[in-house]
């Protein structure tokens, strides 16, 4: 099988930024995984793309901007319906750090 | 029935709203067990819209959807209805606000039977990624539907609804429109507004219809399509009377057939539909020639690349603060790690962390920046072959429908079955599915139209053109 193009490190440090608790057989899979599809991907490097620009927008739209004023009405109990847990008219969470 | 058809006999009170809402709940409970197209049915809702509907009929003020049962794929925020994106993470959610696409066609009194079953977070290619179990083909329910949108492609084949919404982000509307022997259209990106829509990668997202005829696809898309503030990719371009467009002639008409699309791989009787189909425009008078997309190899690299990178990005709300799954935890980053590792199916947490992989310090360059030029490169293709040529026809799946569980093992295997879809987003073009034929097995097989940027009238005219000469012939459904 070809060299892992990510190591278990590699997954571990993902996992971290992408906030997802991962157990040890997840790491193991998205180990072989992720290699396999990064392994496909590297196809692209195939291609000389020094003197081509990148898209990162198909629409023509650009970046509009639009009045700073405010369109809608406050709703906090519509907004707070879906609150797993709410306390008046905040969200309520865990303990940010112990 | 068509919409076409329900509209006359609704104008003509041959039948109610209420009737033609109650028979496609009818139908939804004498199949549903069997294909799992639905998520949440709307049984009240359906009915007040329809008594509703019958209000407007009656005094005349009827827009052009008013009284029609549609299918709505779960990724549309619907006030007051659950909407679960097929997640274990927003499994009970309910949204306080609806999508641009949804306020539209409520005031056109159209009767919303349900939220139809997806690929959760609309990443698959079967819909067998749903928290809510698969959807099944209606003509072999032991194959797919499809995916991501295989509720609603499954449902309008099996009239559990006479259309049906989708999104399009990889060929999620197109694939299972082929796979379910219906027609499905991807708008030009920008067509139609995303607000409201649950966003997988924001500059692939399209919105789009299902339907059993083009003509009624078309019905949709004009209802639905057009300019929002509310998003500010979408475009405001006026929308044209896309019925209209749908003059029945297709003489002169260049079809480009792309040579990368035609090669090894790919199922002998799919192909054999799909130049069956050109040989047919042929004899109505277009003109077949051939064009070249030479980056279409790397499509599926540089998708896999930036919509994952984009998704990533976008499924980073779902933290179990404000809404959704909440695991206990005793502090906020467990909150995260643990809603999220909960709450997300195995292909989700596949596709963030491969997005997150591409974006992260070190491989940006590589990974993301790399695949955006490529996407500059694939742009090109058609820029260029649109030269030559006023549609491109394609297939738009290498295969019919496979069996359930047959792909699932191997994700990238999965990846390449989008082969022919997938370039089109990256484009940012229209493109739709329309059934060309049926394999060996009596599996539907759809001809892929794509046209360039806001070329709608011309796939439509094309695809409705040879519906109406007769080129093919529905079959019914094993339901």
């Amino acid at each position: 099988m070809a060299e892992s193009k990510i190591s278990l490190e590699q997954v571990r440090h993902v996992a971290r930024l992408a906030r997802l608790e991962l157990t040890a057989a997840e790491e193991q899979r998205l180990q072989l995984e992720l290699s396999d599809i990064l392994g496909y991907v590297d196809k692209l490097n195939q291609l000389d793309t020094a003197e081509v620009a990148p898209t990162a927008q198909v629409g023509e739209a650009g970046t509009p901007a639009r009045e700073d004023a405010v369109t809608n009405r406050a709703a906090p109990d519509a907004m707070l319906a879906n609150a797993p847990a709410r306390d008046g008219f905040l969200f309520k969470v865990p303990r940010i750090i112990d | 029935m068509t919409i076409a058809e329900a509209r006359e006999r609704l104008r003509r009170r041959e039948i109610s709203a209420r009737e033609l809402a109650r028979a496609c709940l009818d139908r939804i409970a004498a199949v549903e067990p069997r294909l799992n197209a639905f998520i949440t049915v709307c049984e009240t809702e359906a009915m007040a819209q329809a008594e509703e509907a019958d209000r407007r009929l009656k005094a005349g003020d009827a827009p052009a959807l008013c009284g029609i049962p549609l299918g709505i794929k779960d990724i549309y925020c619907t006030r007051g209805v659950r909407t679960t994106c097929a997640s274990r993470i927003l499994s009970n959610f309910v949204p306080p606000f609806d999508a641009t696409t949804i306020e539209k066609l409520r005031a056109q009194g159209a009767v919303f039977v349900g939220k139809t079953n997806m690929d959760e977070f609309a990443m698959g290619s079967s819909t067998e990624n749903s928290a809510f179990g698969p959807t099944r083909n209606p003509y072999d329910l032991e194959r797919v539907a499809g995916g991501s949108s295989g509720g609603s492609a499954a449902a309008v084949a099996a009239d559990e609804c006479l259309a049906a919404l989708g999104t399009d982000t990889g060929g999620s509307i197109r694939e299972p429109a082929s796979f379910c022997g219906v027609v499905g259209i991807k708008p030009t990106y920008s067509r139609v507004s995303r607000y409201g829509v649950v966003a997988y990668a924001s500059s692939l997202d399209q919105v789009g219809p299902f339907a059993k005829t083009v003509r009624d696809a078309a019905l949709v898309l004009g209802a639905v399509a057009g300019a929002d503030p509310r998003d500010s990719t979408c475009s405001a371009r006026p929308v044209p009377d896309y019925e209209a467009a749908l003059v029945g002639d297709v003489r002169a008409i260049r079809v480009g057939v792309p040579r990368e699309y035609f090669v090894e791989g790919m199922d002998p009787e799919v192909e054999s539909a799909v130049r069956g189909a050109l040989a047919r425009l042929e004899a109505m008078g277009a003109r077949c020639v051939e064009i070249s997309l030479p980056h279409t190899g790397y499509a599926i690299a540089a998708y896999y690349v930036i919509a994952t990178a984009e998704a990533s990005a976008n499924l980073a709300r779902y933290d179990g603060v404000r809404y959704g799954l909440r695991a206990p935890a005793a502090n906020s980053i467990e909150l995260y790690n643990r809603t999220r590792a909960q709450g997300f199916g195995a292909e989700v947490k596949r596709r963030i962390m491969l997005g997150t992989f591409a974006l992260s310090a070190g491989y940006y360059d590589a990974y993301y920046l790399k695949a955006q030029k490529v996407r500059t490169l694939i742009r090109g293709d058609f820029e260029a072959a649109f030269k030559t040529c006023d549609v491109i026809a394609a297939p738009v799946a290498p295969t019919t429908a496979f069996k359930l569980g047959e792909k699932t093992d191997d994700p990238l295997q999965m990846y390449l079955s989008d082969i022919f879809t997938i370039s089109v987003n990256l484009a940012g073009l229209p493109g739709m599915s329309a059934p060309c034929g049926y394999d060996g097995r009596g599996m539907p097989v759809g001809l892929q139209l794509i046209g360039p940027p806001f070329g709608e009238e011309a796939i439509l005219r094309a695809g409705d053109a040879w519906e109406r000469a007769g080129g093919f012939e529905r079959r019914p459904t094993r339901v």
